[in-house]
């Protein structure tokens, strides 16, 4: 078992927000290969998650990381109604980029320009901060999710209301209320379990 | 515990069965049962590793604590109060909560154009009397809690290699972590919903 840091060597580590496609790296030992168990391979959900040195790390406690995964996957790849999916990645960014998530906000931009097709305006939001004005809608779904990730969270009658206004039914603003949510699951992880890295040169 | 106590959510929201909200949450059906087998893999694990019954509760009552919401700080109280744990605790982990009350997040960002978002804020520290009551392992634990909660941009590996030296393993911190991370979504889905409840329109 390994129980020091991992000094961090990282140049060029990313200072701004950005849609390119950074990396990530541990400041803890992840699991290697060949300490994987029945129990860790559950953890991972997916087999291939095994290649990411950050599910790899969350594997040493696999009962939360596959509780964790499941959560996650409901709150955004259900189709079911409620919030379109590039609204639920815009929570995730807008969140993100108001708790200063640099590598969850660069995923999740680009989830939210991929099925938006609106890749200068998640721009605008990562540029210009959570206080950008883009249209009403988006701008009343990164409000939400900027109330909701204050501590103490500030979420209330009002953002409600104006989320009814944009016309967000019920299911909608309970899919944004998760997305946000989630991320301040994730980006506390993220952030304090490791660093960004640069994008591979293309 | 187990889980025949019922949805955690479900009760701190005060969500009844076949309510407007019941509906509302069936819609993400596997989304409500693993956040429910979160906070059980948390606080009722089947591998208990390290970390105890007594610091899991101790640190949820401090992370709600300062999340400043009275349901959810009361149902995690009143787990810690089963645990008949060590004289002081409850009023030490008060005590800290009252002295690490701030608004967040705040924080710094790594040198470069974001340094103007830098906002500045406190850092927790536990007192010493309350340090005497919790020991090493559930101060550190306090003392980054609370960087997670508030400031969670300011973390560093030195914020690790504290945890280290006060006793946790590499292994005890991924739950630590992971304990800190999931209350802060379990209680916004409490906010959140609650707020949606108080004001239904009806049509889902």
């Amino acid at each position: 078992m390994s129980e020091t840091i991992i000094a961090a060597s990282n140049e060029n580590r990313p200072v701004v927000f950005t849609q390119d496609e950074i990396g990530w790296t541990p400041w803890l030992e992840p699991l290697g290969l060949d300490e994987l168990t029945e129990r860790h391979w559950a953890g991972l959900v997916d087999a291939s998650r095994a290649k990411s040195p950050y599910f790899m790390l969350l594997a040493r406690d696999p009962e939360i990381l596959e509780a964790r995964t499941k959560t996650d996957k409901d709150i955004f790849y259900n189709p079911a109604a409620g919030l379109p999916r590039a609204e639920r990645e815009l929570s995730a960014a807008a969140t993100s980029r108001d708790n200063g998530c640099i590598f969850c906000a660069s995923v999740h931009a680009r989830f939210a320009t991929t099925h938006s097709k609106r890749r200068e305006d998640v721009q605008r939001l990562l540029d210009e901060g959570v206080s950008v004005d883009i249209d009403a809608r988006w701008n009343a779904i990164i409000a939400a999710s900027v109330a909701l990730t204050a501590t103490p969270s500030c979420f209330g009658a009002a953002e409600v209301g104006s989320l009814r206004k944009v016309g967000l039914d019920d299911l909608a603003i309970s899919d944004a209320i998760h997305g946000a949510a989630f991320f301040n699951w994730a980006n506390r992880l993220m952030l304090s379990l490791g660093e960004p890295t640069p994008a591979a040169k293309s | 515990m187990s889980d025949s106590e019922g949805d955690v959510i479900d009760l701190l929201v005060g969500v009844e069965k076949g309510s407007y909200l019941d509906a509302i949450r069936a819609h993400r059906p596997e989304a409500r049962e693993n956040a429910q087998k979160s906070y059980l893999a948390l606080f009722a694990p089947k591998f208990p590793g390290e970390m105890t019954r007594e610091e899991r509760y101790a640190l949820a009552v401090f992370v709600a604590g300062l999340h400043r919401d009275v349901a959810t700080l009361g149902f995690y109280r009143a787990g810690l109060a089963k645990l008949n744990g060590r004289l002081g605790l409850f009023d030490a982990v008060d005590r800290e909560i009252a002295r690490g009350a701030a608004k967040g997040p705040y924080g710094h960002y790594p040198e470069g154009p974001l340094s103007r978002e830098d906002r500045a804020g406190p850092v927790h520290r536990v007192s010493e009397a309350d340090h005497e009551v919790l020991g090493e392992r559930l101060s550190a634990a306090l003392e980054h809690a609370h960087l997670l909660v508030f400031r969670p941009r300011d973390a560093s590996p030195a914020a690790l290699q504290a945890l280290l030296d006060a006793g946790w393993s590499t292994s005890g911190i991924v739950t630590l972590s992971q304990l800190v991370a999931f209350l802060s979504f379990q209680i916004r889905v409490v906010v959140g919903l609650r707020a949606l409840a108080a004001t239904p329109s009806g049509n889902v």
